[in-house]
């Protein structure tokens, strides 16, 4: 979707301001908000994408105006809510509706370990052999899906080479909204700042994105 | 609740503490549905403020710059050789390791959301996730890190990275020099999270 999320090049935010001795968390609400989100996820009713698209979805303002923990908040309520595991009631009275039924949490203290040492992957086999190979010229697509992508605005139509050539990975555009993983051949992208900027960026300054087969067409 | 004062790092305002009284309701309710786990939560609180942040990185750097043997299957195969240091409580996502040289400078962002390898370098910071950084990182990256004090020389190629798919980067900085009698514990002090997200060099001792 063309969203407010799709930072990249984008003026008026202002300077970027570190903060010395940043703590972990700023307040102990933003760790409870961490957790619950890592432990709903074993609910399996989203995924990353699906999780990371609720966030997206969020309203332009909330989305700008709301720190990192706040966007996790509430696209975690609602999708708590689009699936059925609290009520709008439940949530405005804080408490179970009298006839829920109690759960058995799917993950336990015990399980902590085990979930924090899991290698993560999305690569996955297929039998199709990649369309482009290192050095080849490519041009990132001009798509405007209005559901989950992850080809930012700022490179669509432009030309790039290709770095690298990382196996094929779950697709985040069907994934986000699908039971399918439709995994397909992963790139890194090179593309000259001035490709993207023009001529006022610096000659030899490069940008690369990792994108997906279907992103790319030959230049 | 041990904190009332939050803060709005994007804007500076307060956050009214009717959030942290939400996030209480919503947790209470979770809790009182059988669909979490309080001990689990508090596992994973704890796991984020004691046992996962940039230590884990600055592990792989010093590694890195005392074993060239390691460096190398570092740069080559990033998931496997951080797999070796084997940290406790650490995810293992695909991991790419980019090496700054005297003529390239290494930079990563996730412009789409806030991508960045809690394994090695622990939850991001706010600046990292915060939509002056995500916009600008990619279009302005010399007036960003002019931001955080570093100014380079028109001679570096300046490569940012846009962590658009489920790689996690991780920049090897230089080593500095006058470091060579140092051993690894001691090299692994110097190398700061800045340094290896590439807003930073890492400074001599």
């Amino acid at each position: 979707m063309n969203g407010v999320h799709d930072l990249g090049g984008m003026h008026g935010f202002g300077p970027v301001r570190p903060e010395t001795n940043e703590p972990v968390f700023h307040a102990a609400w933003e760790g409870r908000v961490l957790a619950m989100n890592r432990l709903m996820a074993g609910w399996k009713l989203w995924n990353i994408d699906s999780g990371r698209h609720s966030i997206e979805r969020l309203p332009p303002p909330d989305y700008l105006g709301w720190t990192y923990y706040e966007k996790w908040l509430q696209a975690l309520t609602n999708r708590s809510l689009a699936h059925g595991l609290i009520t709008a009631e439940e949530l405005a009275s804080g408490h179970k509706a009298p006839d829920a039924p109690v759960a058995t949490p799917p993950l336990t203290a015990g399980d902590i370990g085990t979930i924090l040492a899991a290698k993560i992957s999305y690569e996955r086999a297929i039998p199709d052999q990649p369309r482009f190979a290192a050095g080849d010229a490519v041009r990132a697509r001009n798509i405007n899906p209005e559901g989950h992508t992850r080809l930012p605005r700022y490179v669509r139509g432009r030309t790039g080479t290709i770095l690298r050539d990382h196996g094929a990975h779950v697709f985040p555009d069907v994934h986000a909204h699908a039971a399918s993983e439709a995994p397909q051949t992963l790139y890194t992208v090179g593309f000259t700042a001035r490709e993207l900027w023009g001529e006022g960026a610096k000659e030899g300054d490069i940008v690369y994105l990792d994108l997906w087969e279907s992103y790319l067409d030959v230049a | 609740m041990t904190h009332d004062h939050d803060h709005h790092h994007d804007h500076g305002q307060d956050i009214p503490s009717a959030t942290a009284l939400r996030v209480k309701a919503l947790e209470s309710l979770l809790v009182e549905k059988g669909l979490v786990d309080p001990a689990a939560l508090d596992a994973i609180v704890d796991a984020y403020e004691t046992k996962v942040g940039p230590r884990n990185g600055a592990r792989v750097v010093a590694r890195a710059w005392s074993d060239p043997a390691y460096k190398a299957r570092l740069l080559e195969d990033a998931t496997a050789a951080i797999s070796e240091i084997g940290f406790v409580g650490s995810e293992r996502p695909h991991m790419i390791v980019l090496e700054n040289t005297p003529e390239v400078h290494n930079l990563v962002v996730c412009t789409l959301c806030s991508c960045y390898p809690w394994p090695v370098l622990g939850l991001p910071p706010v600046w990292y996730k915060s939509t002056a950084y995500r916009s600008r990182a990619v279009i302005d990256p010399r007036g960003v890190l002019n931001e955080f004090g570093l100014t380079l020389d028109d001679a570096f190629s300046v490569r940012v990275w846009d962590s658009t798919a489920e790689l996690r980067y991780l920049v090897l900085p230089e080593r500095p020099p006058g470091t060579d009698h140092l051993d690894e514990d001691a090299l692994a002090d110097l190398v700061s999270r800045d340094s290896m997200i590439g807003v930073a060099k890492v400074a001599a001792p």
